[in-house]
């Protein structure tokens, strides 16, 4: 393939520059961070760094980590690091309350975010003349946002048709030629389902590329949607903490996504210990923002277990490139693209009147996700009518689905019949292979 | 005269039956009737007993959630169209049926219906009313 870039010199720039620019940009931002941010300027005096501490970017290490908790305890403006009156946008997570992320923008974290995006986009082989349609979720949610404004940076055709409604989808893709689809891996997957159905063959479906993210996907999961969809499937990785998808992208050589390490540094550091961890050693991935002005976390701890490798890319891109992540160093589920924590599950069982005996079961058929939840009845509960135990699993789902954004099939069971390994019960069953 | 239904809530998979029958026999509890009500995912016991205290006590004592609900039990004709005037009274009185489910009587030419409803005692009412002879616990225990 070959290669365009939508930003060259940054894409392709020297170890050394890059270095020195991350180094400028960090001076900068801690700078900024500390006079703006009362809540990170506290973790900073409390472990005895200034930002005069912070000379280049190998002084990093030095600085704190901010976690979940701490977007939480500082929800919803502790972490904001500019005037409201200068920031234009929100984005935010599907969680509930207590766990959702508010992120905030500039006009200038938008164009940088869209930037990344369009990066994403090109290294599949996009540019004006393509066709890009969007079915990733527009709203809160920052994947439509994200790669529509990419898309429209590049200059392509954009559709933005959101998420769901599968016919629509279809005929815009066929009718108006799209040649680049943006969605969550598992939504292509049915959509190439569809297409099937209706008589297309990989060769009569316009695509040539998709930018699949926001969900967990395996290598077999990619081939097979590229056999359905005739195109080559990249991946893309984000997160709302940062900005949403382009923190990192896969190019032409399909082995890691590429962060954009000009705006969100990367490292890999031990979990328990907090210890940055050299190049290629399995550990948490955590973010710096580096120059995103208004909502610019430092040392974010995504949770997800990743590697960094710095090995030359046939794509000519020499932006450090991460793997997919392997796991969480917390509880998250990621189900259908939302993010999924099992004590969501338990608080709406006390709210609804059970006792938090569950168990989640996910697993995948045909490429998608199942979600099932099994509840224990309780003797308050019980009635000899089926019809009504009928109705209070259906009020539950509805329950959760209002505190998750995904629907689960629940199912009460009678007491003590959720699996306990050494007396403590299995909360969740993956049964997915997404290693 | 309301006759006390045992319910049971076990699991829709193999052997659950069997082991709430196991428990009632190894503590001679005979079985008058039994009805079952299933989904995918559970299923309802519902079980007239010779001794409803203690099978509630032993299912409770092995991990059984039990409900004890009282019942409309009548005798009608071991003939056709004998349960449909019963339900006929029902109809007319406006009362729902949840479920029934019905056993014969070993002697005699009865057959015996155990009824679900909301309102018992309207149920058994209008169907005294209509000339229906209703069965008790003390029937129940002599069967």
């Amino acid at each position: 393939m070959e290669q365009n870039y939508f930003q060259k010199e940054i894409e392709t720039m020297s170890r050394e520059d890059m270095k020195q620019l991350q180094s400028e940009k960090l001076v900068k931002q801690v700078k900024h961070v500390y006079e703006n941010v009362p809540y990170y300027r506290d973790l900073m005096d409390k472990k005895g760094v200034s930002p005069d501490d912070i000379q280049s970017i190998d002084d990093l290490h030095k600085l704190p980590f901010l976690s979940k908790a701490d977007l939480r305890d500082a929800y919803p403006y502790g972490l904001l690091a500019k005037p409201l009156e200068d920031c234009v946008r929100i984005q935010s997570t599907s969680g509930t309350t207590g766990r959702r992320v508010v992120a905030f923008y500039t006009q200038k974290d938008i164009d940088l975010w869209e930037d990344c995006c369009a990066r994403a986009i090109t290294a599949v082989g996009g540019t004006k003349k393509d066709v890009c349609q969007v079915a990733y979720g527009y709203g809160l949610f920052t994947g439509g946002p994200g790669l529509n404004g990419g898309s429209h940076k590049v200059g392509c055709l954009t559709l933005p048709l959101s998420s769901g409604n599968t016919e629509r989808q279809i005929q815009f893709m066929t009718d108006l030629s799209a040649t680049i689809l943006c969605c969550t891996p598992s939504y292509a997957a049915y959509l190439g389902e569809s297409l099937k159905e209706m008589g297309y063959t990989p060769e009569t479906i316009p695509l040539k590329a998709g930018i699949f993210g926001a969900e967990p996907w395996t290598e077999e999961m990619r081939k097979s949607i590229e056999a359905t969809l005739g195109i080559k499937a990249y991946d893309i990785y984000g997160l709302t903490e940062t900005t949403g998808p382009g923190v990192s992208f896969e190019c032409s050589e399909q082995t890691g996504m590429h962060v954009n390490e000009d705006h969100f540094y990367a490292e890999i550091i031990n979990p328990d210990t907090g210890e940055v961890l050299p190049e290629g050693e399995k550990g948490e991935l955590v973010f710096t923002s580096l120059d995103k002005e208004a909502f610019p976390l430092l040392r974010y701890r995504t949770r997800d277990i990743c590697v960094l490798s710095r090995k030359k890319c046939s794509c000519g891109r020499t932006l450090v490139k991460m793997a997919k992540p392997m796991g969480r160093t917390d509880d998250m589920l990621i189900i259908r693209g939302v993010n999924v924590f099992p004590s969501q599950i338990e608080t709406v069982l006390l709210k609804e009147g059970y006792e938090p005996n569950y168990q989640i079961v996910v697993d995948r058929v045909k490429n998608n996700d199942t979600f099932d939840v099994n509840v224990e009845m309780t003797p308050e509960m019980f009635t000899d009518k089926v019809s009504e135990i009928i109705s209070m699993e259906k009020a539950l789902a509805g329950a959760m689905k209002t505190m998750l954004g995904i629907n689960p099939s629940v199912h009460l069971v009678p007491p003590k019949t959720i699996a306990r390994s050494e007396g403590k019960a299995v909360r969740v069953v993956d049964k997915r292979k997404l290693i | 005269m309301a006759i006390k239904q045992l319910t049971v809530f076990v699991e829709n998979k193999k052997g659950t039956v069997v082991s709430v029958t196991d428990i009632l026999s190894k503590n001679n509890i005979n079985l008058r009737a039994l009805s079952i009500a299933e989904t995918q995912d559970f299923g309802i016991l519902r079980l007239i007993v010779s001794d409803e205290v203690a099978a509630e006590k032993v299912l409770s004592e092995n991990g059984y959630l039990i409900k004890v609900v009282d019942t409309v039990g009548v005798k009608i004709g071991d003939q056709p169209g004998k349960l449909t005037a019963a339900l006929n009274v029902l109809d007319k009185a406006d009362i729902n049926v949840e479920y029934l489910y019905a056993f014969m009587a070993r002697t005699e030419k009865h057959a015996y219906v155990v009824l679900r409803v909301e309102d018992n005692a309207a149920a058994e009412a209008a169907l005294v009313e209509a000339g229906f002879h209703m069965i008790s616990e003390a029937d129940i225990k002599k069967l």
